[in-house]
């Protein structure tokens, strides 16, 4: 089979929400189904939330991105039809996403190791030029020897957890400065 | 059952660096560090897929879809086709394509989209797609305008529609925008020219196809799309169908 090229990837842009969020983006007639909005209707396990902000290099929230979520249901099993998929916009005062969810069970790596339980999450915004493959792993359900964490200095390791608190989990990503998170090339 | 595989590793030297100076956006908003990376696990071999049953009659119809009264947007009638594959040529079927963009004067339906050109009351701008078993999609909509937009000179955007595509794993989504040929705003537009390679570039470029055009009603543009190729299989027994 013919090797192809990729296509180039471009800036999703400012206005990203009318083509993957359009009642957000405030479209009166938008789609009969929106995608994105139901993982924890979709999905058995124990109902979570997780919230937090796309922060730019000068310390301002970013207020027109769009945070991905990728997971299996409880159980750690990966479905179809667009379960275990979300889509949790920055709000456009504030910058604040919310991710209402279930928490995934522990997946398998290519070895068939177990890793602890994570969502994968993926940003796109406006300045953005590829979009960014990152994981949020939950603060009270860490495994010491997580095959992925491991690899990852420990100063760093911090930025992929998003820590419990009375208001569910906060991680906010850090897309430059100091607490830069941590992207994979996946 | 289904199987996966593993994904063949991206190619960054046809995407635009994380840090484009000339596209200031990006400044702030590049990552500086490396991106880090490590063997397929589930968690990117598999990915969202989508039924038909997500679909409205009209989504693929921009030119009526958010159209009153029987209307139609306004600006040069368009139908936008082609082929969605990896990068092992194999058509990627069954696959989502999101698509969003101006109106044809050049402004969005968006509270914060405040250029002078008027919004089209029959035109929202949004639309999606899912490819056929041979890969193939295809939508109708106006040809949106150029439009001025904020990056610290006389910037102005060349005709671009923007394209979120899903393919079979979560490390082949992808978001990029199509232009159309002859717009000689694509090599002034610092997006555009933050692709290093101008052959990527070029396959960003939708052409005129007048074999699919419809005398008297719309012209056709061809735009094919590659997305991340797959390795061996990987896993064979760990997904769920339901
Ligand atoms: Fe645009």
């Amino acid at each position: 089979m013919a090797k192809l090229s990729e296509s180039a990837s471009q800036t999703a842009g400012p206005y990203v929400h009318i083509g993957c969020v359009p009642e957000f983006a405030g479209l009166e007639r938008g789609y009969h189904s929106q995608l994105g909005t139901s993982l924890r209707a979709d999905l058995t396990g124990d109902p979570i939330t997780v919230r937090g902000r796309i922060i730019d290099g000068m310390g301002d929230p970013v207020l027109d991105g769009l945070v991905e979520i990728w997971q299996p249901d409880g159980a750690g099993t990966f479905h179809t039809n667009g379960k275990g998929f979300g889509r949790a916009p920055s709000h456009a005062e504030t910058g604040e996403f919310v991710i209402e969810t279930v928490m995934p069970g522990a997946a398998i790596d290519q070895n068939g190791t177990l890793q602890s339980p994570h969502l994968a999450l993926w940003i796109v915004a406006r300045g953005i030029n590829v979009g960014l493959h990152t994981r949020a792993y939950f603060s009270d359900n860490v495994a010491d020897d997580d095959p992925i964490l491991s690899m990852i200095e420990p100063t760093r390791r911090t930025t992929l957890i998003a820590q419990k608190g009375s208001n569910g989990y906060q991680l906010d990503i850090h897309l430059q400065g100091e607490n830069e998170t941590v992207f994979f090339d996946v | 059952m289904s199987k996966l595989t593993d994904i063949a590793p991206r190619d960054f030297s046809l995407h635009p660096p994380r840090i484009a100076p000339d596209y200031r956006s990006s400044l702030s908003r590049g990552p500086i560090h490396k991106p880090i990376g490590f063997a397929t696990t589930m968690t990117e071999a598999t990915g969202p897929t989508f039924g038909h049953d997500v679909l409205g009659p009209n989504d693929h119809d921009l030119l009526i879809n958010h159209a009153v009264d029987g209307g139609s947007a306004i600006g040069p009638r368009i139908m936008v086709h082609g082929v969605l594959r990896d990068a092992d040529g194999r058509p990627v079927p069954n696959a989502l394509i999101e698509v969003w963009q101006a109106n044809a004067g050049g402004r969005y339906r968006h509270k914060k989209d405040a250029y002078l050109a008027p919004l089209d009351p029959n035109f929202g701008g949004c639309g999606r797609v899912i490819t056929g078993e041979d890969g193939s999609y295809s939508f109708r909509t106006v040809q949106p305008g150029a439009y001025p937009w904020p990056n610290g000179g006389n910037d102005w955007r060349p005709a671009h529609i923007h394209f979120s595509v899903f393919g079979m794993a979560f490390s082949q989504r992808l978001i990029t925008q199509m232009y159309f040929e002859g717009d000689p705003h694509i090599a002034l537009c610092p997006i555009a020219q933050s692709i290093p390679d101008a052959a990527a570039i070029d396959r960003l470029t939708a052409r005129l196809d007048m074999e699919a055009t419809v005398p008297m009603d719309i012209r056709a543009f061809r735009f094919d799309i590659v997305l991340r190729g797959r390795g061996a299989t990987l896993f064979e027994n760990q997904l769920e169908g339901t």
